[in-house]
Parts: C-alpha cells; sequence; structure tokens
C-alpha cells in the first residue's frame, strides 16, 4: 500500500473528500485519539497547560485536549496549525475550541518566544520530508520547522511528536534535524518491529535527559548508549592522561557547566546537550559510530545506536524506548 | 481567533525575526465574536506571567475595545475568597473579577474576520472564520 507522502504534496492530498473520509472513519479516528493519549502520557501536564498542535488537521487531537479532565491536568487551550483548508474546514464544522493557522510548518512556527507549555504532533512531521519544489529542500524546511518551535516553547518545555518514517533515513533526518535544533531528543517505538508500529519523538527543551519521560511507564525497555559506555570506560581501564582520559574528563566538566577548552579537531559531549560548536562530522550522512570513539553528539548516538540494535537483531527485544504493548 | 492568541502571534517572515516591530500583529477591518467559554482559572494564573501587557493594551485599542489598566494583573489577584472571608475554607475561593474579565477579553472574545498587519515588513495575513492564513509565497519565507 502506498503511503500518502509519496502521492501528492498533503494540502493537495487531503482535498474536501479525503478530509471527511479522514475525519469520518471511525478507524482513524481511534488510532488518532490512541496516539494522541500517548503523547500526553509522555507530556505528562499537570495544569492545564497552553499547547501548539503541529499538523492539527480536523481537530482530532485537538478535541482530546480540550476535554483532558482537571484531575488528569486539564483541560488545554491549544492552537492549531495545518496546511489543509479542507481539513481545517472540517475542524470548523466540529466546533473546535482551538485557534487555528492555514500554515506550512516548513515555513516556521510564527509565535513569539517561550510561547507554549508544550507542543504536540501526531502523524504530521514526516510530510516535511518530501520536496515540494525546487527551491526549498527537505532539510531546510525541517531546520526551520524546528528551530522555529524550538524557540517558541518555554524553557523546560516539552514537544512529542508522533510520525510516520518512510524509512531509518527519514528517521534519522528528522531526528537530527530537532537535535540540532537544541532539543534533547529521543525515540519511543510502541509495537516495535510490527507493522503497526508507532514512533514518538520526545523532545525537551534546554537538551535534558529525556529518559525521564519514561521512567514511570510500564513495559518500557530503555536502551540508554550513555550507560553502557561508562561500564566500558572502567572495564578497559584508561590510562591517566591518555586521550581517552583527557577527553572524558572534559566531558565532565562541561556537563558540571565548566568552561573547557575546545578540542582542536571533534568536539565532545557527555550528556545529552548539543555540542556548542558543531564539528565536521555532522555534514556526513547518518553513520554507525562505534559508541566508543564518542566523538559525537551523544544525543545523536540513541539514534545511531538503536539503529544498529534494530539492523542487528530484529528477534530482539531490546530497543531504545522499545515498548511492549 | 482568541485575542489569548494575538499576544503571541507574530510575523512569520525570518527578515522580520528580530524586529520588535513584527509583534503583535496589527488587527484591521476586524469583525469580532464573543463565544461564551467555561473559565479556566488555573489556565489564565498559569499564562498570566507570559502575557505581554502593553501588546494586549495596544491590541484593545485598535480594536476599539475599553482600555485595559496600565499594570499586569498580580496572579494573586485572580481568586478571591466568597463572602466575608473570616473562617471560610480555600474551597470557597472563586474567580475575582478581574479574572471574569481577562477571560471575557482573552478567552471568549474573537476576531472572525480582518486582517493582521505586520508593523515591520507590512505583510498582511487575511483571517477568515476565524482562521489565519499564514501561507507564505516561497519569496517571502
Amino acid at each position: 500500500m502506498s503511503r500518502p507522502e509519496d502521492n501528492l504534496p498533503p494540502d493537495l492530498f487531503y482535498n474536501d473528500v479525503e478530509s471527511r473520509k479522514y475525519t469520518t472513519s471511525s478507524r482513524i479516528r481511534n488510532i488518532q485519539a490512541d496516539m494522541t493519549h500517548r503523547a500526553l502520557e509522555l507530556l505528562d501536564l499537570r495544569e492545564p497547560s497552553f499547547i501548539l498542535d503541529v499538523g492539527c488537521g480536523s481537530g482530532l487531537s485537538g478535541e482530546i485536549l480540550s476535554n483532558v479532565e482537571p484531575e488528569e491536568g486539564g483541560p488545554h487551550t491549544w492552537v492549531g496549525m495545518d496546511i489543509s483548508s479542507s481539513m481545517l474546514a472540517q475542524a470548523l464544522e466540529r466546533d473546535v475550541e482551538g485557534d487555528m493557522l492555514l500554515a506550512d510548518i516548513g515555513q516556521g512556527v510564527p509565535f513569539r518566544p517561550g510561547s507554549f507549555d508544550a507542543a504536540i504532533s501526531i502523524s504530521a512531521i514526516q510530510w516535511l520530508c518530501n520536496a515540494e519544489t525546487s527551491d526549498v529542500s527537505p532539510e531546510s524546511r525541517l531546520k526551520r520547522f524546528f528551530d522555529t518551535l524550538y524557540a517558541s516553547l518555554k524553557r523546560g518545555g516539552k514537544a512529542v511528536c508522533q510520525f510516520y518514517p518512510k524509512n531509518a533515513q527519514q528517521r534519522s533526518m528528522i531526528s537530527n534535524a530537532a537535535i540540532k535544533a537544541g532539543f534533547g531528543a529521543g525515540i519511543l517505538e510502541d509495537d516495535p518491529e510490527t507493522k503497526s508500529v508507532k514512533v514518538y519523538l520526545v523532545l525537551s527543551v534546554g537538551g535534558g535527559d529525556v529518559t525521564g519521560a519514561v521512567s514511570g511507564m510500564q513495559d518500557v525497555d530503555v536502551y540508554d548508549s550513555r550507560r553502557r559506555e561508562r561500564k566500558r570506560g572502567k572495564e578497559f581501564a584508561e590510562k591517566k592522561g591518555g586521550k581517552a582520559w583527557i577527553m572524558r574528563k572534559k566531558g565532565q566538566m562541561e556537563a558540571k557547566g565548566k568552561v573547557v577548552k575546545a578540542t582542536t579537531q571533534k568536539h565532545e559531549v557527555m550528556t545529552g546537550q548539543p555540542p556548542t560548536e558543531r564539528p565536521k562530522a555532522e555534514s556526513k550522512p547518518a553513520q554507525i559510530l562505534h559508541p566508543r570513539e564518542r566523538e559525537c553528539d551523544v544525543a545523536a548516538m540513541y539514534f545511531q545506536a538503536a539503529e544498529r540494535e534494530t539492523e542487528r537483531s530484529r528477534s530482539s527485544r531490546e530497543q531504545c524506548f522499545a515498548s511492549a504493548k | 481567533m482568541k485575542l489569548l492568541t494575538l499576544n503571541f502571534l507574530t510575523c512569520a517572515r525570518k527578515t522580520c525575526k528580530s524586529s520588535p516591530a513584527a509583534f503583535p500583529l496589527h488587527p484591521r477591518d476586524a469583525e469580532l465574536e464573543q463565544v461564551e467559554t467555561e473559565m479556566n482559572p488555573v489556565f489564565l494564573r498559569n499564562i498570566l506571567p507570559r502575557l505581554e501587557w502593553e501588546a494586549m493594551r495596544s491590541i484593545t485599542t485598535e480594536l476599539g475595545l475599553p482600555s485595559l489598566p496600565a499594570e499586569t494583573p498580580d496572579p494573586g489577584a485572580l481568586l478571591e475568597n466568597d463572602g466575608n472571608g473570616d473562617g471560610e475554607d480555600a474551597g470557597s475561593a472563586g474567580p475575582s473579577q478581574i479574572a471574569r474579565d481577562l477571560h471575557a477579553l482573552l478567552m471568549e472574545t474573537c476576531i472572525a474576520s480582518g486582517k493582521l498587519v505586520c508593523g515591520n515588513c507590512g505583510h498582511e495575513y487575511a483571517v477568515k472564520e476565524g482562521i489565519a492564513n499564514f501561507l507564505l509565497p516561497s519569496h517571502m519565507v
């Protein structure tokens, strides 16, 4: 079955007929509802919040946001963006409470800094990977989207984007764009390696550790490549004063917030923080880097290491944020 | 489009990103409507510190609405006890008049149609049925 993204751009695919079909199909509504609830679980909002719904469509997820019970931290106030006027027309018919913009998220998120408590996106951002016209590349659209999304969220804010990557390359393209924008990032997969796999990009502003988002959840295995790395550091005893020792110490100092002299060739980071100086290595296509090489952004390693697991051991249940449902 | 949202919306163009004139967008030929909504005092308390009060005042002036006080309301002023206070528990605290006014202004007053104009580049974003059109031709992005 071909993907909608392979055929047409979203504003043409979601015309009046498709929009009505999408909005009235109970199967689609149920799937969208499940994913919205999962995203809300990951966002863990304790109080009524101001939320951006990216690719809000006909307001299926927005309705859920508006109806979150006070005991669950709701109800939330939301602003939606969507590129399809037919989908937004459906939302108007259904009298949703959120405000909406007819907008292309690849052109940016037009709000002043620190506007939103959180952002949610259900089944939308994979559309950014298409090059609709020759004058804008998917990379530049992804960059514009994630840069402006980052700015529009408050300090400590979170974003959860459920999306349908066509392949591992798209997944990396999207995750790397988020990391470059400054987000701390992790990927959660529900029903991994099944046909109904659901991929959630969990982002935090300020590059903090996102494993906290899943710490209370059942049935979630967290594959943390950082922990594995530290164990290895001890097994292969580091020579004090050697390069590996120096790099590790520099990382520790940085994690403590101290100023560290820049490494001459590549810049190492021990935490999930994006490095302040971008090493040239990032312009290479996503590679599988050996965890001990440590010459890359650790958050990026989440994805690269996770991908290697997936490709290497299909029967293995251990994945980055994989959840057995 | 609620007036609340107008307090956060800016011009979408990159050239306007660092210009202070790009926020707030100025409503023109605006038709307003009051949409009755349930009050959410906790939300108001959360959002109050984030509001740009000066921007709010200029928007209300441009819309011909009664002018707002010069100072931002204190979040503590959003809740007040009913009755005479002594001996009543906190459960009787209800939204104050200030909270009710803020709610009516931010959450219930909406722009149904009109234009939102950037003070920096002059671009006009059309509003129809409450939805603002932010699609930019690629040369304007």
